[in-house]
């Protein structure tokens, strides 16, 4: 499997990476020597092998349904680009 | 024309009641000043990590043993990968392949009275997910504000197969389904502040096609009309344009409620692009038997359950038994009056909760839970129907007394206004005499073989009576008169 560079060009978008379409076909040649290790690994049998979903075998810790966070929007908003009426304003999106 | 088979799934987003978000320990109250509920966490400020809910895992479970699913022994969360100011990461953390509720269905009753059937509607999955945050676009210098305190609330999203027919069935999904989320305590079912929403996935096919039509998805319906008013003009388009020679395209549509009228928000061509992958920031929820166990021994009797009750040990029909579950509040005031009033008059409890109780609510856009007739009273007005101290159409008079406040109790009214019946022959007796006397032709009538005379002047006895008389012993009376 190899990417074209149309795919290339669609993963930087969704990404929302800018790429020159000389960047693009460096990127394309480094994604496609990814491709040729997982194309490796997906020649070994795995039948009976369970996917994993996270590199150690631990399962997730849960923290009890308590509120333990407290307002702190005033420390937040000092370090945010630009607030107003207590809510932080961005470029103008709609869809 | 060409029949038409509509085919109808649902998606929907339950906000699970808990009080802190799934992911943090902020707090999750409806209506608080904008930002004062989003900590780092929500923020997505560098270097922070979620931590799960186990409280939001719960509801999950209670979900998943009520309605028969699996409750996944291990699950996992995925990234879902989008960008929108709403959602500071930059991705969603949800359940995709592994999802936390796996199957499991709900029976739904659609229509009333003869033309009611029931029909069991299977779930897909249900899975974990955080909501996002809220932006507004009123107009900030031309930007766009943004509340992030509904970030990281949790969320159950429910998957239907698409299995209903029609909107009324999809209705019927919908409303079950919020009275049961309501019913186990996970969701308080506040359609209005967005706690309950679905999206429908609608496509129609010709009668007896095997393979199922190009859905259109009908976005975030927050009420049980709008959800029935944009399916019924999703179906009627789509069906007009299959008619006209034209195909569907595969979309996500937005209904408004003004024009009645879906719109398109996008084709599938813009369709958005997830990249899901399993979420490395958190490991595998394992949830073992011995947690599935705790937590079903805490539920309370489920609908269905209590359904069977009623029909096994009340003797009730499955019409009744399924209207009178429907959602909790009315199973408790029915419980409690037959409680009141004796297994024995279960039928006529049943009957005076589902018609005159509902209609006298109906009316005045109540809810039960204000009904100024308590269950108790309603219970003491029954009894007095079922031993004959006063008839049913006396009943209902005593019933109005009650919801008007003119007495504690169906006795007190009973005794203050005189409706005991009347049941002492020697006093029923002058009024027949008077009714014969008075009502020649009728008489005349009724012995020339018109059984409708005879029904005239039962009901003038029983007006003389002032509707106190036993209505049988009256009927006796008469006939004996009559033949004698």
């Amino acid at each position: 499997m190899s990417l074209t560079l149309e795919q290339v060009q669609r993963i930087a978008h969704l990404a929302r990476i800018e790429v020159s379409e000389s960047e693009a076909r460096t990127t394309q040649g480094q994604l496609n020597g990814i491709f040729q290790l997982i194309e490796q690994m997906q020649a070994v049998d795995t039948r009976g092998v369970e996917p994993m979903a996270h590199a150690q075998d631990v399962s997730q810790r849960l923290r009890e349904d308590r509120v333990t966070e407290s307002d702190r929007r005033e420390a937040y908003q000092a370090v945010a680009p630009e607030t107003e009426a207590s809510l932080y304003l961005v470029p103008k999106v709609i869809e | 024309m060409a029949q038409w088979e509509v085919v109808i799934g649902i998606e929907t987003h339950a906000q699970l009641s808990t009080a802190s978000k799934i992911f943090s320990g902020a707090a999750i109250a409806f209506g608080a000043a904008p930002n004062t509920q989003a900590c780092a966490v929500d923020l997505a400020l560098p270097g922070v990590l979620p931590v799960l809910n186990r409280g939001a895992v719960e509801c999950a479970i209670r979900f998943g043993l009520a309605v028969g699913a699996e409750v996944a022994p291990k699950s996992v969360f995925a990234r879902k990968n989008y960008f929108y100011p709403d959602l500071p990461k930059g991705y969603q953390i949800s359940q995709f392949e592994l999802p936390v509720v796996v199957g499991g269905g709900v029976v739904i009753q659609v229509g009333q009275g003869d033309k009611a059937y029931q029909k069991a509607i299977r779930l897909t999955r249900a899975h974990l997910e955080e909501d996002a945050g809220k932006s507004l676009h009123e107009d900030f210098h031309g930007k766009t504000g943004i509340d992030l305190n509904r970030a990281g609330t949790p969320l159950l999203e429910i998957v239907s197969e698409p299995d209903m027919r029609s909107s009324d069935e999809a209705v019927a999904y919908a409303r079950a389904l919020h009275s049961l989320v309501r019913w186990i305590g996970i969701c308080d079912g506040n359609m209005q502040e967005g706690s309950f929403r679905c999206d429908a996935n609608v496509s129609v096919r010709r009668l007896g096609d095997e393979k199922l039509g190009t859905r259109r998805e009908i976005k975030n319906l927050n009420s049980f009309r709008f959800l029935k008013e944009a399916i019924d003009y999703e179906v009627r388009w789509q069906i007009e344009t299959l008619e006209d020679g034209g195909t569907i395209q595969q979309a996500t549509v937005l209904f408004d409620p003004d024009s009645g009228e879906t719109r398109t928000m996008r084709t599938k061509e813009d369709a958005h692009d997830y990249r899901y992958f399993p979420d490395p920031d958190l490991l595998p929820l394992v949830i073992s038997g011995e947690w599935v166990e705790r937590v079903k021994a805490g539920l309370p009797e489920l609908p269905a359950q209590k359904r069977e009750r009623f029909t096994a040990d009340l003797g009730l029909s499955d019409y009744d038994a399924t209207t009178l579950t429907a959602n909790q509040e009315t199973a408790a005031y029915y419980e409690a009056a037959v409680a009141a009033a004796g297994k024995p008059n279960a039928k006529t409890c049943a009957n005076w909760v589902m018609v005159d109780l509902a209609a006298r609510l109906n009316k005045e856009g109540r809810d039960l839970a204000d009904s100024p007739v308590s269950a108790q009273q309603l219970a003491g007005l029954v009894v007095r129907i079922a031993d004959g101290t006063i008839s049913n159409a006396i009943g209902k008079k005593v019933f109005e007394a009650l919801w008007n406040g003119e007495g504690v109790s169906a006795d007190e009214i009973i005794e203050k206004q005189g409706l005991k019946q009347i049941t002492d022959s020697s006093a029923i007796e002058p009024l027949v005499d008077q009714v014969l006397a008075a009502n020649a032709q009728n008489v005349a009538e009724f012995r020339a073989g018109k059984e409708k005379a005879f029904n005239a002047l039962v009901g003038q006895v029983m007006k003389a009576a002032k509707g106190k008389a036993n209505p049988q012993q009256v009927n006796e009376l008469l006939r004996k008169k009559l033949q004698g």
